[in-house]
Order: C-alpha cells, then structure tokens, then sequence
C-alpha cells in the first residue's frame, strides 16, 4: 500500500512540475518580446500611463535580464506565494483574486455532477446488462450520449427549456436583482440557474458509465470465478453481486481517466450558461488575450484534476484489499 | 471458409458496422461536394436581412449576420474530418510508436515510457492544449490537428503496449528474433499484422475523441483563426443571442452532424469488434 | 451403480451451425469408483464432464439421461438443477487458479457461499479446517485474498472447497494441466485421499495426461471425436486395450515418460474429422487401419468382457 501510494504521489509531482515548466517555457519560446506581444492587445488599459505601469510590473515579474534559471526559480517563488500576476483583462486584481471567486462555482457544478452520474450510470448499466429489453434501449442511447458534445447538449438543453419553455434561466448563476446571502429566495436562486448546467454535464456522463459498467458486468459474469459459483449452484443473486463488486473496480479507475474529459465538459457547459466558473472565465480571458488570467486557470484545473485524482486513489485503496495487501492490483 | 472470407461474411452482416459507416459515408459525402453547391463563402455577409429561418435560397437560413449557415456547415464538416483524420491518425501512430517500443522492448525503456505515458495521462489534455493555443495568434487546421495528435495519444499507447507484450513471446514473434531479424522489422512483419484488427479499432476511437476534442476548442475560441468549423459556428451562435432569438437552425445542424458522426464511429467500433472477436460473434 | 449415463448428447450451437461435441455417451460407474476420462483436446471429455453439473452457453443439452445414487439429474434444467449442484454433484474446474473470486477473503467468499446454499458456516468451519489440515494448507488461508496462495495452494483450496459437503459426484477437470511433475503427483494422490476418506464417493477425472491416470484411476474411458470408445478398468486398457484408436493412444505413449496426448498423435496419420458435420458411422474409420465396410455404420458401445466397453465392429467380430 506504501509502495502504491508513493508511486502515485511521485507522478502527480512529477506532472505537476511538468505542467509549471510548461507553463513557464511557452510564452519565453514564443517570438520577439513576450511583454510587449501582450500589451499591445490588451484592449482594457487604453491610456499610456497605465500601459506604461503595467510594462513595468510585467518585466519585473518576467525578469528577462536575468539568467534563465534565475528566472525559473523566480517563477516557482511566486507560484509558492500564491502570487500568479494580475489580470490585463480585470486589471488590476490579482488572478489569484479572480480565481478564487470562480472555482466554489465549478466544485458547486463538477463535484455533484460527477459523482451522480457515475453512481446512476453504474447502476442502470449494471441493470441493462441484466435485461435484454432495457438493454437493447439503454445501450444504444448511452452511446448516442457520449458521442455528443457537452456544449451541443447544453445549448439544446438552454434552448428548449430555458427558451421554448421557459422554465429555467440560461444564464448566470444567480438573478442580477439577488445579492448573495444564505437566505431561502438566494438558494432556490442558485438551485434554480445550477440545474441546466448541471443536469447537461450530468446526461452525457451517464450514458459513458452506463456503457461501461454494463460491458465490464457481462465481462464479469463470465469470469472463471463466476462460473464456478455457478457449477456449485450459487443463486444469480451472489453471483451478480460478485460481479458488480469487481466490476466497480475499472469504474473508479474509469473515473480518474476521463476526468480531463469531464474538466473539458464543463468549461464548454459553463460558457454556455455563463455560469461564472473557471471556464466562463477563460473565454473571457482568451477573448481579451488576458494571458496570466489564462494561465492561472490553467494551473488551477491542473491542480484540480490531480487532487482529484489523488483522492480517487484513495478510494481505490479502501475498495480493493489487493492494494492495501501490498499485492499491486492495478497499474494505473 | 477461409478467414478472409468469413470476416467479409460477418461485416456484411453487422448491422451496427453497415449503419455506421453508412451515416459516415453520408457526411463525408456532404463535406466533400457540399461546399461546392454552397452559393456563399462561409463568412460572406449574404443576407442583408440577417436572420433568416431555412427557405429555398437559404437553405440551412442564415446567422445573425446573414452568414449562410449551409456554407458554414458543409465547410465545418469538411474541417471535422480532416482533424479526425489527422489528428486521430496522427494520435494512433504516436500511440504505436511508443506502445510498440515500450512493449516490445520492456526492460528500463518501458518504464520510462510508462512513466511519461502515465504523466500525460493525468494532464487534462484540454489544458495543454489550451496553454500552447493561448500563446499562437495565429492558428491553422494543420497546427490543430498537430496538437490534438500530440496529446491525445496515451490511453492508445497503453493499449497498444499490453497487447504487444502479450504477442511478444509468441512462437513466430521468437522464431523471427532467432532468424537475425531487427527489432524493427519484428514489429513492422509480425506484431503489426497480427494486431491489424485492434489497431484498427484504436483509430476509430482516436478519430472520434480528436473531433470532440476539436469541437470543445473550437467553441473555447482556440480553434484555427479565420476558418469555419462546427465547433465555432456553435460559440457565435451562443454568443450572438441564437438562444434567446430562437434561432434553431442555427445551432442545431453543428452539434447533430458531430453527435452523428462520432456516435456512428463508436457503432462502428463495437460492430468491428464483433466481427474481429469471434468470442463476441457466436452466441 | 453410482451414476448411469444413458445416450447422453449434448451440442455447442454456433453461427455456423450444431458442432456435435458429444453424442449417445452411455456408461456407468460404480460406488467408489475413480474414472478417468481421457482423448485428445477436442473430443469432447470436457464437455461430458461439464454436462453432468452444468451446460454454459453455447452448449445445449440434445438428449440422454443421467442417474445418480437413482435419481434423475435434470441437466436441461438450470435452476432445477441448482438443487443437486454442490450438494450431490461437484466440479473442480480447470481454471482453479481464477475460481475464487479476487477480492474477497477467502473464507468469507465460503460463508457466503454456503449461506446462500442455506448451510450454516459455523457448523461446518471445523471440518473445513479439518480439510484444510488434510491438505496441509494452513488455517490461515481462509483469512487471505487469493491472490496472496500459490499456484498449488490455490489449487488444493479449491479442491477443498468443491468437496466440502461430500457430493457424491466429484468431476475433476484437468485439474493438473497447470501444475509443476511433483505438484501434479500430490494433488492426484489427495484425490485418491478424498475418495478413501469417503468425502466423495464417485469421481471423474478429466484429463488429457495419461500417466496421472495410471496412478489413480479404478477404470479409464477413452474419447474419441465426441464419442466413447472404449471403457475398461485402468489394467486392461494399458495392458490390452481393444479400440484401435486407444491402442495407438497407448502404443504412441513410450513407457511412462511422455504424458501428452494432447500433442497430435504422430503415430496416427490423419485428423479427427470436424464436428460441425461428423460423418456417419466410425468417426475413427479415416484413421483407422483395419477399417472395413461394416465402419460405414456407427457401432454400439457394447461390454465384451466384464467391465471392458468398446465401440468397434472388428472387435464384435472377433467376440462373435
């Protein structure tokens, strides 16, 4: 189990130090003066002075005359201070300030939809592989579902009930004529805008677990221990539960894989609802060419996703006994 | 029968391979002639009405700006396919490559590879993606489908390498070894071939996820500067009020014809893998 | 007798039509009776030993009767079968390292098992542990994940577990075949134990290795593409075997070394005809050198001597 988790711990380093040399690198190989390819975009800050000091910030903080490791190591100090520049684009906040305000919108959003439609998803595969009927319906339409675009999903769901029939707001996260407070009206507000987003994001995941689960039942069911409960006359009851069990397993490692997929979804779902997460902010931000705001989102769905991933590891420990017996179940 | 035969005998017989390709073939057919029976270029202002719902001599209506969505779309779609095609190939060749090395030779080489294979895995794809698209002002088609190539290639790797492994010491895998072949060879004459079929089936997939990938860019606004495409012919639309102005037309062919495409590239692949896996077949 | 089998046939449906894996197998077995079963891969040993406890898909039960202790084994029927499974009739399969499921402890996987067989675990637990002492396999198993036993270990677990509740019928399916030479021989001798121990009373034991045979079976049974061809205590068939087929299968055996007769038999030129479409009469007659018109028919599996069953005219004639 020792050996298992500090395996893990040392890639997700690795990845994450990876991701910040990136992160780092690219604007420093792209060519001519980083500072100045910027600025003269930023379409916000429109009088000199202001271009002028935010020149100034920018080359102390990008510190070019120094030697590149320097200039690394600068990067990574910063980084440990919190420090990720300031937005062009919403000038003159701190990224770190603007996206501290976003991620309790994504969490609100990815954190529920996530994990509902993985829990629905492997219980209704797990169901389809059981029944013909019910499978001959769900298995089809689980794969028209994960074959459409979050965003195609989410505008047709905006559309027709936010539009057509008029029962949910398309944008926002909260009415404009709302102040946030914990009252009653504030938090049927936020329930009421979260729905659409939610249940977009919620659909599409489904129909992949749904899939998945009931290809990996079917699977188990004809594995060798499956069939020897069967010769000994186990009931159909044992013997599914046996499968589910096992089956679960790929499922939680499923999961850890296509959480970029999911990230992706949601950005593209938030944009669509202009629900005010991380990924609304970066359209925001490559409209504007508002590269630090762009980069701090960057390091944070990174981060993000490798803490996700990190728990789910977690959670893989407790369910298999083969990980915690120092018997390496799985190679992920 | 011999073997030729019987998965020709299989594959005329699989619904959901014949269903698949047939809607493949439709909108391949549409990308391909299509744009030369659009009266309009993608981004001509040709209505000075603007909006218009679908009619005869605008026959998918027309944006906000009067663009004609027929011509975006047929242009968009023609852009679908050369990223699935690129991009998806040019993922399943870098999966090979490093699948084939990493399996073939295991040892310390097959750790490292598996290390990074693992590492990019973790990495959102998207962010990358995003970090590198963010930085170029100017992009094309080309560069998109470098890039989605680029990231995309781990889960192949991984699946390329496990089947590898368990062909390498297979009797005409040592036989070759033991008659002086290279490496090289090896792979290329006995373990390419006899792993045709999955490596088929990895290109589907890859073609798939590198035109949902494309999609998900496209519509973030990190697609190729001045061309249409599917994914931001969706974003004016949301952008542009098609929502709250009703304009279905505007919006719905894009994200159909991409649902439709990749769902009949996922029937594909399961039908394929009947057809490939007699174990699936005879039941 | 312990077990009769009468005309028993059994199919394996395919796309491409009825493969005849098993046809019109009648024999029987008498108490305390350990029976090989042996043939070549594909002649249809695993699927006579299967279709006495359970018939996966694709096989289908065709038609035939078996009787054990007196009693008709409804073998069409699964869940009418379920009753007698276990119980009465048990299998050690051949995938004993993947029998036991992953990830539960061992004996938790038993109890729940045996619960849901309406068996009270604590009652039995002592002669579990019995069993396990039995097979030298410490108490401590029970308290692991399967992954943490051997190869031989796993193997004699499930032995144990197969015969818990002393079924009558025990089908042993080429329990051996994963085996290092001196695994195989104590696992063979442990049946034998079984049996001297009266936890099982009968027992078929289905393999493709000869010479595991010769140490423990009473009697020997000898297939031939799906069909039997001959049946004899352990003796005869080694020392005058009367099937033309089993005579090279004992003759292409040099003295005790060689155990496969898996490997295609190089002293018998020719193939086992496919059993997608048998043709009719001697299934053995392509290969067979003293064939004649009269192989043109399917002969009878008949008793020529006590105890000594065979399917061949030659040696009906010369009985005659």
């Amino acid at each position: 189990m020792r050996r298992y988790l500090t395996r893990k711990i040392l890639i997700y380093t690795l990845t994450f130090f990876l991701a910040v040399t990136i992160d780092w690198l690219i604007p420093r190989f792209m060519p001519g003066d980083p500072i100045r390819n910027m600025l003269a975009r930023v379409s916000v800050a429109s009088n000199a002075s202001a271009i002028q000091m935010m020149y100034d910030y920018y080359a102390r903080l990008f510190g070019l005359d120094l030697p590149l490791w320097q200039q690394y190591l600068n990067f990574w100090k910063a980084l440990f201070q919190g420090n990720l520049g300031i937005s062009t684009y919403l000038f003159p906040t701190p990224v770190i300030e603007v996206l501290k305000r976003a991620v309790p919108y994504d969490a609100f959003l990815l954190i529920p939809s996530i994990l509902l439609a993985w829990y629905a998803g492997n219980n209704f595969g797990a169901i389809a592989a059981r029944s013909k009927r019910l499978d001959n319906f769900i298995l089809p339409l689980s794969y028209v579902l994960t074959a459409t675009p979050y965003m195609w999903l989410g505008i047709l769901l905006a559309w027709f009930f936010g539009i057509v029939l008029g029962l949910f707001p398309i944008a926002g996260a909260y009415s404009f004529s709302l102040r946030p407070t914990w009252s009653w009206t504030f938090v049927l507000d936020l329930l009421h805008h979260w729905f659409l987003p939610f249940a977009s994001l919620f659909i599409i995941d489904f129909g992949g677990w749904a899939i998945g689960m009931r290809n990996m039942i079917i699977y188990e069911l004809e594995a060798e221990y499956s069939r020897y409960l069967t010769a000994l006359g186990a009931p159909q009851r044992l013997i599914r539960r046996y499968a589910f069990n096992n089956a679960i397993l790929p499922q939680i490692t499923g999961l850890a894989l296509r959480l970029g997929v999911i990230v992706a979804g949601a950005l593209v779902t938030e944009v669509v609802f202009s629900y005010p997460g991380i990924g609304y902010l970066l359209l925001a931000a490559i409209q504007n060419q508002d590269y630090f705001l762009i980069q701090g989102c960057f390091l944070f769905i990174i981060l993000g996703v490798l803490i996700a991933n990190f728990v789910i590891d977690l959670v893989y420990i407790v369910v298999d006994p083969r990980t915690r017996r120092g018997m390496v179940g799985e190679s992920a | 029968m011999k073997k030729r035969n019987e998965v020709l005998y299989f594959a005329l017989r699989n619904k959901k391979l014949l269903i698949g390709s047939g809607i493949i073939l439709i909108f391949l057919l549409l990308a391909w002639v299509g744009p030369a029976f659009a009266k309009y270029k993608p981004f001509d202002y040709a209505n000075p009405l603007g909006a218009e719902p679908p009619s005869t001599e605008y026959w998918f209506g027309t944006t906000f700006f009067g663009q004609d969505v027929f011509s975006q779309f047929v242009n968009g779609l023609r852009a679908t396919f050369i990223v699935g095609l690129l991009g998806g190939g040019l993922g399943t060749l870098v999966g090979m490559i490093i699948g084939f090395a990493a399996g073939y030779r295991g040892g310390i080489l097959d750790e490292i590879l598996n290390a990074f294979t693992n590492i990019v895995l973790v990495i959102p794809t998207l962010a990358v993606l995003l970090i590198i698209a963010a930085y170029l002002q100017v992009r094309s088609l080309l560069m998109e489908c470098l890039f989605i190539g680029l990231t995309a290639w781990p889960w192949a790797a991984r699946a390329i390498r496990a089947q590898t492994f368990s062909l390498r010491t297979r009797d005409f895998v040592d036989l070759a070894r033991l008659s002086g072949m290279k490496p090289y060879k090896i792979v290329r004459r006995e373990i390419a071939p006899n792993m045709m079929s999955y490596l088929v089936l990895v290109f589907i997939l890859q073609f798939g996820g590198a035109i949902l990938t494309a999609a998900t860019l496209d519509f973030i606004g990190l697609g190729p500067t001045n061309a249409i495409s599917l994914g931001l012919m969706m974003q004016y639309a949301v952008l542009w009020g098609a929502l709250p102005l009703g304009m279905w037309w505007w919006f719905v062919p894009p994200g159909l014809a991409i649902t439709a495409i990749v769902g009949a590239l996922y029937s594909m692949n399961v039908g394929l893998d009947e057809i490939f896996n007699p174990k699936l077949r005879e039941m | 007798m312990a077990l009769k089998v009468e005309n028993l046939t059994v199919y394996y449906q395919t796309l491409r039509g009825d493969v005849h894996a098993l046809e019109h197998a009648t024999f029987q077995i008498a108490d305390g009776e350990i029976m090989g079963l042996a043939g070549e891969s594909g002649c249809g040993k695993t699927t006579l030993g299967h279709s006495l406890i359970v018939l996966f898909p694709p096989m289908k039960y065709i038609a035939g009767k078996v009787l054990l202790d007196g009693e008709e084994l409804p073998i069409w029927d699964s869940e009418r079968m379920n009753a007698y499974r276990f119980r009465k009739v048990s299998l050690i399969p051949q995938y004993a390292m993947n029998a036991m499921n992953p990830i539960r402890k061992i004996g938790k996987m038993i109890q729940e098992l045996l619960e849901s067989r309406g068996v009270d675990y604590r009652e039995v637990l002592p002669e579990l542990k019995r069993r396990l002492d039995l097979v030298s396999l410490s108490h401590e198993v029970l308290n692991m994940y399967p992954i943490e036993l051997s190869g031989g270990m796993k193997q004699r677990m499930v032995m144990v577990i197969s015969s818990l509740l002393n079924p009558s019928l025990l089908i042993a399916d080429e329990i051996t075949s994963a085996l290092d030479v001196a695994t195989q021989k104590a696992v063979a001798e442990m049946l034998v134990e079984f049996r001297d121990c009266q936890f099982v009373n009968t027992m078929i034991v289905v393999t493709h290795d000869i010479s595991i045979l010769y140490q423990i079976a009473d009697s020997i049974l000898i297939m031939y593409a799906g069909v039997l061809a001959e049946k004899a205590p352990t003796q005869s068939i080694i020392e005058s075997p009367r099937h033309p087929y089993t005579r090279m299968l004992i003759s292409s055996l040099p003295e005790v070394g060689v155990r496969h007769a898996d490997k295609r038999l190089s002293g018998i030129p020719g193939n086992p005809p496919l059993l997608l479409n048998p043709p009719t009469g001697c299934r053995f007659r392509d290969r067979c050198p003293l064939a004649y018109e009269r192989c043109l028919e399917e002969p009878p599996f008949l008793e020529i001597e006590k105890d000594h069953y065979v399917a061949c005219w030659k040696e009906f004639e010369s009985h005659a």
